[in-house]
């Protein structure tokens, strides 16, 4: 059985472990990101690539002394980098001398043609029907999907939690029960439990917590060792955080469609070009949470990220004009726990005492929640 | 109607300006350049600007800034595609974007977008739109997109047959330059980079200069067709998405199979994104084609790379090849 694996993003790597070893392969399934993954990547990748890079081309050094054989991984139009990655990583690691395949898949919309052979490919190896296929992706999305949910809904509750931890510690228990749904049911009746224990966490209703946004770029905001938590962190000051990026919401707008034209038409103003990757997306997002009544907006940029380079630029005349204030992370490999938590502690103060100035002037507390 | 534009000297400068002062002229419109590079104009700009961007940006910045209170309106063309096979990186997509966001107090900035990736004739939409937007007929407009050609070919004619960028401007004006001139038996030595980061004789710490005192033979990716560049860089399994990093790529393989080459220098601009892809490219492959025979050295540029760091590097590097010749023979 060849050995295949894949990039860590966040909590997708259950659907892709699913959606690789239904397909027939043996799945070598990344192991959670950690410094040393960091350090691995850190060592080969360029300089002035951005983390992501450095991130995943570590993640294949390790899946690959594991054993791996095939890597399957996603592609891009540019003008990010992120589009060339998958060239890179394959001549950088085969430069180190290791032998393996690597699947690129770009967006089939930019070419439907070798997408689909490239599939077929794929499917070929693996030797299962195209008909078994559908059914194994469809599988895979219905997994990707309860995961957002979830992720969705437990940040919605760790503001309210009683008990501090309560919230992720119910997370973590409830993605060992999605790993092991496998059929449509299965998955539908983890949704249910997952759902019940997450609602039946003890809540302190009473509390009024702030609303945040968090726009950026894709990698640093999915992945939790990347943005250091940044969801859970806030969660625990008492924020309920809104992702501009779900990986299944993403993918139905962007990957597989041509963007979503409401965030696009909303940055027009200030930036009336795509510029690659979530460049105006983060521009036109900030909009959109302040339009929204969010309280604050904080963006998440990879270290020499061009396209959020450009978003960074503009986002503090979007915070002018819509009176809501935007904090800009960058984050590489020196980024410190303690300094995005102090940070984010500043920033979340300011924003409670903006709320307080606000309701001071209009003589009324404002509706819990908002 | 406007009639001083301003036009700073960054970025793209170096490859268009030619056409855009003939295309402005013949409109009868008088364009203003920002002056050279000097320590407090990059000082403004890194104020000014984003601070994670490149030097590059950084500097167009303050060259924008130079020029406010002197024109009625600054000239900055969202660069998007030239040609249907590449666009420009995202800091030019969003160029005007950034400086108008990045700056207060500007004078209006014509912002008109340059893609020629439809149709055949390259700037004209462009011009066309101009025009309409200084008041100009579509036939005026013509004749001075014309003349803008003409010069941009008379330019490039010059860049081929080996002027570097400043000089054949020099010469396009009417001033007398020296021919360029190679010594044999010297050091043949490619330098590539991107054209606003090799020619600004302030952020290259003037590496041509410096090379030309050390008598060493100066080869660039301006002296060759860039449709031969783009045939050479095309060898990729994927095309760079990048117009100037195409050019810079395919040079690279170019002088790869000049027997007479006998090293490279790639300059790039710190946190230059599209360069972490480029060096890497150039250093696997001139290793693995060249079986590690030409010597490579990457020189990465930002405001605190000392003058006496660089001249250290140069020299040694450049001993490095005399040694090595000498060991061949």
């Amino acid at each position: 059985m060849k050995k295949v694996s894949f990039a860590h993003m966040g909590y997708s790597y259950l659907g892709f472990k699913q959606l690789v070893e239904d397909m027939g392969f043996e799945a070598v399934v990344p192991p959670n990101p950690s410094p040393a993954t960091l350090d691995l990547g850190v060592t080969h990748a360029p300089e002035y690539a951005c983390i992501p890079f450095k991130m995943v081309l570590g993640t294949y050094l390790e899946v690959l002394n594991k054993g791996a054989e095939m890597i399957i991984t996603s592609g891009g139009v540019g003008p990010c980098r992120a589009g060339l990655y998958g060239m890179m990583h394959e001549k950088i690691l085969h430069n180190l001398g290791y032998n393996f395949e690597i699947f690129v898949f770009d967006p089939p919309l930019t070419g439907l043609w070798s997408f689909f052979i490239k599939l077929r490919r794929v499917i070929k190896t693996a030797g299962i029907s195209w008909l078994a296929f559908v059914d194994v992706i469809r599988r895979a999305w219905a997994k990707l999907k309860l995961l957002d949910e979830l992720e969705q809904l437990a940040t919605g509750i760790r503001p309210y939690e009683v008990k501090r931890g309560d919230t992720t510690r119910t997370f973590h228990s409830c993605l060992k029960i999605v790993e092991q749904a496998r059929s449509q049911k299965e998955i539908a009746a983890a949704r249910e439990e997952c759902r019940q224990l997450l609602q039946s966490i003890p809540r302190d209703n009473g509390r009024r917590p702030l609303r945040v946004g968090i726009v950026g770029e894709i990698y640093v905001l999915l992945e939790p060792f990347m943005n250091l938590e940044i969801e859970k962190t806030l969660g625990e000051m008492g924020v309920i955080t809104h992702r501009s990026i779900y990986l299944t919401q993403y993918t139905a707008t962007d990957v597989l469609a041509h963007g979503a034209q409401d965030v696009r038409q909303l940055a027009h103003p200030y930036l009336n070009q795509f510029v690659g990757g979530h460049g105006q997306n983060s521009v036109g997002e900030a909009i959109l949470y302040a339009q929204n009544g969010f309280d604050g907006v904080i963006q998440l940029a990879p270290f020499t990220c061009i396209p959020e380079i450009v978003a960074k630029s503009i986002l503090p005349r979007v915070s002018r004009d819509f009176g809501i204030p935007v904090l800009s992370l960058t984050i590489d490999e020196q980024t410190g726990r303690a300094g995005i938590e102090t940070r984010l502690e500043a920033f979340v103060d300011l924003l409670r005492q903006r709320r307080e100035q606000m309701e001071a002037r209009s003589n009324a507390a404002l509706l819990p929640g908002y | 109607m406007a009639s001083h534009i301003g036009f700073p000297t960054a970025l793209f400068y170096y490859s268009h300006y030619p056409f855009w002062l003939a295309f402005f002229n013949r409109l009868g419109i008088e364009v203003v350049t920002s002056p050279k590079t000097t320590k407090a104009i990059l000082d403004d700009g890194s104020r000014e600007a984003v601070a994670d961007a490149c030097i590059p940006i950084k500097l167009y910045h303050g060259h924008v800034l130079t020029l406010k209170d002197k024109v009625d309106a600054i000239f900055i063309p969202r660069m998007v595609k030239i040609n249907r096979r590449t666009t420009f990186c995202p800091k030019f997509l969003g160029l005007p974007d950034m400086v108008r966001a990045s700056l207060p107090h500007l004078p209006p900035i014509i912002d008109l977008q340059v893609d020629a990736s439809r149709g055949l004739l390259g700037f004209w939409p462009t011009c066309r739109g101009l025009a309409d937007l200084l008041g100009r007929t579509r036939r005026e407009a013509w004749s001075a997109y014309l003349e803008g050609r003409h010069h941009h070919h008379a330019y490039q004619k010059l860049l081929q047959a080996g002027y570097l960028p400043l000089q054949a401007m020099a010469k396009l004006r009417g001033e007398t330059v020296d021919a360029p001139a190679r010594t044999p038996g010297s050091l043949n030595l490619a330098v590539l980079g991107y054209p606003y980061q090799v020619y600004d004789q302030y952020i290259s710490l003037d590496i041509i200069g410096k090379l030309k005192k050390l008598q060493v033979n100066i080869w660039t990716m301006e002296m060759i067709n860039p449709a031969r560049l783009y045939r050479l860089s095309g060898r990729l399994p994927k095309r760079l998405f990048w117009h100037y990093s195409n050019l810079v790529l395919g040079a690279a393989y170019y002088y790869l199979r000049q027997e007479n080459i006998d090293g490279i220098i790639h300059v790039t601009a710190f946190g230059c994104g599209p360069d972490a892809m480029v060096d890497k490219i150039m250093e696997l492959d001139i290793r693995k084609f060249s079986r590690g025979q030409i010597p490579f050295m990457s020189v990465s540029i930002d405001e605190q790379t000392g003058d006496a760091g660089i001249t250290t590097r140069l020299e040694a590097f450049i001993d490095m090849l005399h040694q090595k010749r000498r060991g061949n023979r």
